[in-house]
């Protein structure tokens, strides 16, 4: 077949009825740029939001669950072995917060291969002092290299430096809670611990993490000064909090760590698995948006092409009788619209990136995410790869369907009919 | 090589709406290289259905068909088209000329997609044609531009841009005037007398028909003379 041929009659069957060519491929313009706007905007939107719960997520988290034995004394009884006990009343069992052998631990884990790094955290609840008034609150004891290097802490410190914890007796606060206190940097605040102990710490920053219920409780100090406020000694470590290379393999680690250290374990997509599902509803929602555009495109070539057919009648007639096959006639019609399906997708695959790169510069300034200035955008080329492929797809099957019936013309009747 | 371009054996064709109804009935027939020859006949005596058999068009008849010696019947459309393209030139009744490309690029497009000569000896065999045919100072204009007989005429051209066997027309000087028809006969027997063209035309003007070597009449779906 005579490729270049068939292509150059393609070309100028379009050049006679450019407007419409015009009009036919500005609708797949349309749906493509849309398509990626939308989706580039989504996933965008989705990595902030679970940059914002992942990035301060541990992949794997090694604590003590507070519960009660599992075995109880009565199972331990030979003589009700094989009896069915029923308990009540059991309460859970005092272990203590602190994880038995932490620094053992946090050394072997630390030479694992799949994970990327270790952070060992103290967290315990306590009362920030304002004259009379006692505010609960939380101070969460860091190791400050591991944690900035892991969490990335220093994204949420709107005031100071994270480095300032590394002096003794420092802490950041809360935006909430230095707003209720009317604290500010360089202020003293007082605390009382959980066990009734007094302490004075410096506020060297004020940390804001965008959703208030955190911003509220939520305090930084490092782990010796902690463990200072606690009255513990310096291996006293209530939490482990890992980062695996390989994200997905959480569970199955968290169950293997479990075993290893007797240790509770949580993996992060069971903490978090109701952003995993919103992930996927926006993904979702962009996906069909962009097809029922591009199907709608889709719909306008379909048109387009077959009131082109009518008009052509005579033409296809004529080249059927000069020695074109009905395959010939088909793959110009084929052509026609692979060609509009082609330059529409690449012009919208431009103008999806220029609408991109617009809403990427649009000031998204809130309250609650301090760290985004603009509107999150994801330019992955999967995107686009994903666009142009529908963009061809589409127009491909909407010309297929008129150009089979093209081929199907019968040269005789037209001719005759004249 | 036989001088037979084209036989028929038997060949019968029905329409089948609005009732069946046999339009050709056991037409053999023969036409032997270099004649001339036109086919007559009152309106609806099926001499139109005969040539569009004969041009491989209409493939839905009974009988056999051969072109140049050879078995045409049963073959695939694409087969079909290979041998209109290479065989067969068609002037009609109407021009049919593509409105999206000029006179020359009409006359060469049969010959682009048979792809015999290169693009250039095309170009130079298309203007030839226009030459002889009197239109070369036509070539680039586009077919909206020209007069009846002119689109005529290059119709002409294009049906002899691949050296066909034959020569199809139908009623190529229903649409024009006596003037016009008059050159467009005097082109058709110029190229049977000085390159030997074969050409079977169909019309229903007599004084045409008379001029040309052997006239085939028909009624009712048969040769009578």
């Amino acid at each position: 077949m005579n490729y270049k041929l068939i292509l150059n009659i393609a070309l100028h069957l379009l050049q006679a009825r450019l407007k419409q060519t015009v009009v036919a491929a500005v609708g797949v313009t349309f749906g493509i740029a849309m398509f990626i706007s939308l989706v580039s905007f989504m996933n965008g939107l989705n990595d902030l939001l679970d940059g914002l719960m992942l990035n301060r997520t541990p992949h794997v988290l090694l604590y003590n669950k507070i519960k009660p034995t599992e075995n109880q004394p009565v199972s331990l009884s030979a003589q009700y072995k094989d009896n069915i006990n029923f308990i009540n009343s059991i309460k859970p069992k005092d272990r203590g917060k602190s994880i038995y052998n932490g620094k053992n631990i946090i050394s072997i884990l630390k030479n694992d291969p799949r994970v990327i790094d270790v952070a060992p955290k103290i967290t315990t609840p306590v009362f920030f002092n304002s004259g009379t008034i006692a505010i609960s609150g939380v101070i969460n004891g860091v190791d400050v290299l591991s944690e900035e290097k892991l969490f990335k802490i220093s994204d949420y410190i709107v005031e100071g430096k994270v480095t300032d914890l590394l002096q003794n007796n420092s802490i950041i606060i809360g935006k909430g809670l230095a707003d209720k206190m009317l604290l500010t940097t360089g202020d003293i605040i007082k605390i009382t611990s959980s066990k009734g102990s007094l302490a004075s710490l410096k506020i060297v920053g004020i940390s804001q993490i965008g959703i208030s219920e955190i911003d509220d409780v939520a305090s930084y100090t490092s782990l010796a000064t902690a463990q200072k406020i606690l009255e513990e000694p310096t291996n006293y470590i209530t939490d482990i909090q890992i980062k695996l290379f390989d994200m997905t393999s959480a569970p199955i680690v968290a169950k293997e760590f479990q075993s290893k250290f007797n240790v509770d374990t949580i993996d992060y997509q069971t903490a978090n698995s109701q952003f995993e599902t919103g992930s996927s509803v926006r993904s979702i929602i962009s996906y069909s948006v962009g097809v029922v555009l591009l199907i709608v495109a889709g719909f306008g070539i379909y048109n387009i092409l077959n009131m082109m057919i009518y008009e052509k009648m005579d033409s296809i007639a004529i080249l059927k009788a000069t020695g074109f096959s009905g395959n010939d006639v088909k793959w110009i019609f084929v052509s026609l619209s692979l060609i509009i399906g082609l330059v529409g997708g690449l012009f919208g695959l431009l103008f999806g990136y220029i609408f991109s790169s617009i809403i990427d510069i649009v000031p998204f300034e809130t309250a609650a995410l301090p760290t985004i200035k603009t509107y999150p955008i994801n330019y992955d080329p999967l995107f686009y790869f994903i666009g142009i492929t529908f963009a061809l797809i589409t127009t491909t099957i909407a010309g297929l369907l008129p150009a089979m019936k093209a081929s199907k013309v019968d040269p005789v009747e037209i001719i005759r009919g004249k | 090589m036989g001088n037979k371009v084209i036989e028929t054996v038997g060949l019968s064709k029905y329409f089948l709406d609005p009732v069946k109804f046999q339009v050709l009935k056991e037409i053999n027939m023969s036409i032997d290289h270099g004649e001339f020859v036109s086919i007559v006949g009152k309106s609806g005596c099926g001499k139109s259905t005969l040539l569009y058999l004969l041009s491989t068009m209409d493939t839905d008849y009974e009988g056999q068909l051969f072109i140049h010696e050879a078995l045409i019947t049963g073959k695939l459309d694409k087969e079909l088209a290979q041998i209109r393209s290479e065989n067969i030139g068609f002037v009609f009744q109407f021009h049919y000329l593509l409105s999206e490309y000029n006179v020359l690029k009409n006359v060469m497009l049969p010959g682009m997609k048979l792809g015999k000569y290169s693009h250039q000896e095309l170009e130079h065999r298309a203007l030839e044609h226009l030459k002889t045919l009197d239109m070369e100072d036509q070539a680039l204009k586009m077919p909206n531009q020209l007069s009846g007989g002119q689109k005529q005429r290059v119709a002409i051209a294009r049906a002899l841009i691949n050296d066909p066997l034959i020569i199809m027309g139908d009623e190529p000087t229903g649409n024009l005037d006596k003037k016009n028809s008059d050159l467009v006969f005097d082109i058709f027997s110029q190229l049977t007398h000085e390159n030997n063209q074969t050409l079977l035309i169909v019309t229903h003007d007599t004084d045409f028909a008379d001029r040309t070597n052997r006239t085939i009449t028909m009624e009712d779906g048969r040769i009578i003379s």
